[in-house]
């Protein structure tokens, strides 16, 4: 579903992005790991044409995607969940939720978003902001659940979180891999990307070092241990 | 007669009437202002002089082709709505990557350009407009009589602020707009088309420039510099609402015609000059406005 091969981006005169690679079959929930700084959220942003200077390929669905503009990159079926979450502050929840327009059929429905989020139901005309940090999350996360994107990029979602909303966040993750939805998940914590993902990508210096598949994870511990530096 | 603060009533309401009309083209001139500013990042110089456009267009179909005043408050702010697109489109547009400064330098150039020209043709002295008849004469409201088009004015400008505010505050695209307005790229990355909705904006301030520009054609004359001599009062309300505050403009519109209706009644001396007054005392206690959020 998404081919990226020999990506480079630059912030300035950053040369951020060095010639990753890496696929996401469709329907597969595939984590990016790696320090601070390896150029997990570039990528993501590169993908979404959120970073101006970017060269290289990523296909998605075999429709190149450099040089693409965002919105065009977004009508094509992808959608980010940023880091930063991008909750609106002059948007109420309700508003915040609607904001991104459908871009194909086969998005969740509100009802089907309110029973997987309640708490988006009882706070709907509050300010998008003034939600809990978990909260908004799940409101980042629904957001991009409505649009029909089949491609769901999540940028940190469990950062910062209590414990019981990065399970929430996880049941939410494979729910939506259940419905066929493809994910690429940017993770530093990859005890909870364990729990949810089919592969994992490990970032280094703005280049892809590794892969491993989900199942290898236990075995590989000590090499994940000397990626990550934990 | 009946006496406040030892000025006649009567004199008191006129002046608050007129602070009323002045208000109104204050409110609808700044919340364009607002409207712009708040998405495109750029103080809108031409402002006064799409103003000024919309009363000749106004001018020019009843001149030319014999369209009436109804009409032009339909055609004038399309027409001017029109231009607005292309200059965002030609020429605004270019300059997005650069410092704010370069935007006002633009449009301020394209405000002189767009007054000399129209300077060049029909003269400083302006051209009539007849009020249209429907709207002629007095209206007795009981404890005073108006001149029934100045009642109209302050209807149409209120109407008209209310139903752009209630676009902005109340609707999905009011509510992309505000999204762009906090983090254009986002929304674009959610698929919106932002260059679109930012040409779409701009044109939709020209026109309730051009909107406030028919509301005048009536009152004096149509001339080239009645855009200039409106628009400096129109900053201050800017400035002193908050830029790029909706409801901020609005209030502030209005708020501001009646205190100068009233300076006149008090301190005649001085109604030219308390809108800058009270500008300089907002900007010293609170310099993000009224209704602004502070950076």
């Amino acid at each position: 579903m998404l081919h990226v091969a020999g990506l480079n981006a630059w912030y300035g005169e950053s040369h951020i992005l060095q010639g990753v690679e890496f696929t996401v079959a469709e329907g597969e929930v595939v984590t990016l790991l790696g320090r601070n700084g390896a150029g997990k959220s570039t990528t993501l942003k590169s993908i979404m044409g959120l970073v101006a200077s970017r060269s290289g390929s990523a296909k998605f669905r075999g429709v190149e995607t450099v040089g693409m503009r965002s919105d065009r990159i977004a009508r094509a079926g992808v959608a980010l969940c940023p880091e930063e979450r991008g909750i609106f502050a002059g948007l109420n929840v309700t508003e915040n939720l609607l904001l991104p327009p459908v871009v194909a059929p086969g998005g969740l429905d509100l009802d089907t978003l309110y029973t997987l989020f309640p708490n988006l139901k009882e706070r709907a005309r509050s300010q998008g902001t003034r939600l809990s940090g978990g909260e908004q999350q799940m409101l980042a996360i629904a957001r991009i659940l409505r649009t029909g994107a089949r491609l769901l990029m999540l940028d940190e979602p469990t950062e910062g979180l209590a414990p019981v909303i990065v399970q929430q966040i996880g049941r939410t993750i494979r729910e939506i891999k259940q419905r066929g939805f493809t994910v690429l998940l940017v993770e530093q914590n990859f005890r909870f990307a364990a729990t949810v993902a089919d592969r994992h990508y490990v970032m280094e210096h703005g280049r892809v070092i590794d892969m491993i598949p989900n199942a290898e994870l236990a075995s590989s511990m000590d090499k994940l241990h000397d990626y990550l530096g934990v | 007669m009946i006496m406040i603060f030892g000025k006649p009533l009567m004199l008191l309401y006129g002046q608050l009437t007129l602070g009323l009309i002045n208000g109104s083209f204050y409110a609808l001139l700044s919340l364009g202002l607002a409207v712009i500013f708040g998405l495109l990042n750029i103080i809108n110089f031409a402002h006064g002089a799409l103003f000024m456009l919309g009363a000749f267009v106004t001018w020019g179909l009843l001149q030319y082709l014999g369209i009436g005043y109804w009409a032009a408050l339909v055609i004038a702010p399309l027409v001017l709505g029109v231009f607005g697109v292309v200059l965002e489109r030609f020429l605004i547009r270019r300059l997005y990557g650069l410092d704010h400064l370069y935007g006002l330098l633009l449009t301020f150039g394209c405000a002189l350009v767009i007054e000399g020209l129209m300077r060049n043709n029909f003269g400083s002295s302006g051209v009539p407009y007849a009020i249209p008849s429907a709207l002629q004469g007095p209206l007795n409201l009981g404890f005073m009589v108006l001149p029934r088009y100045r009642a109209w004015v302050v209807l149409a400008a209120a109407a008209m602020c209310l139903v752009t505010w209630l676009l902005i505050e109340r609707t999905r695209l009011g509510a992309t707009l505000r999204a762009a307005t906090e983090n254009a790229p986002l929304v674009q990355a959610f698929g919106v088309n932002v260059p679109r909705l930012i040409t779409l904006t701009y044109g939709a301030g020209c026109a309730l420039a051009a909107f406030a520009g028919v509301l005048a054609a009536p009152m004096n004359s149509v001339n080239p510099n009645m855009g200039s001599n409106l628009i400096i009062v129109v900053f201050a309300t800017v400035v002193i609402g908050g830029m790029g505050s909706i409801l901020g403009s609005i209030i502030t519109g209005f708020g501001l015609g009646i205190i100068e209706g009233i300076t006149k009644v008090y301190y005649p001396e001085g109604s030219a000059t308390v809108v800058f007054v009270v500008m300089v005392i907002v900007l010293l206690l609170r310099p993000a406005g009224l209704f602004g959020k502070a950076a």
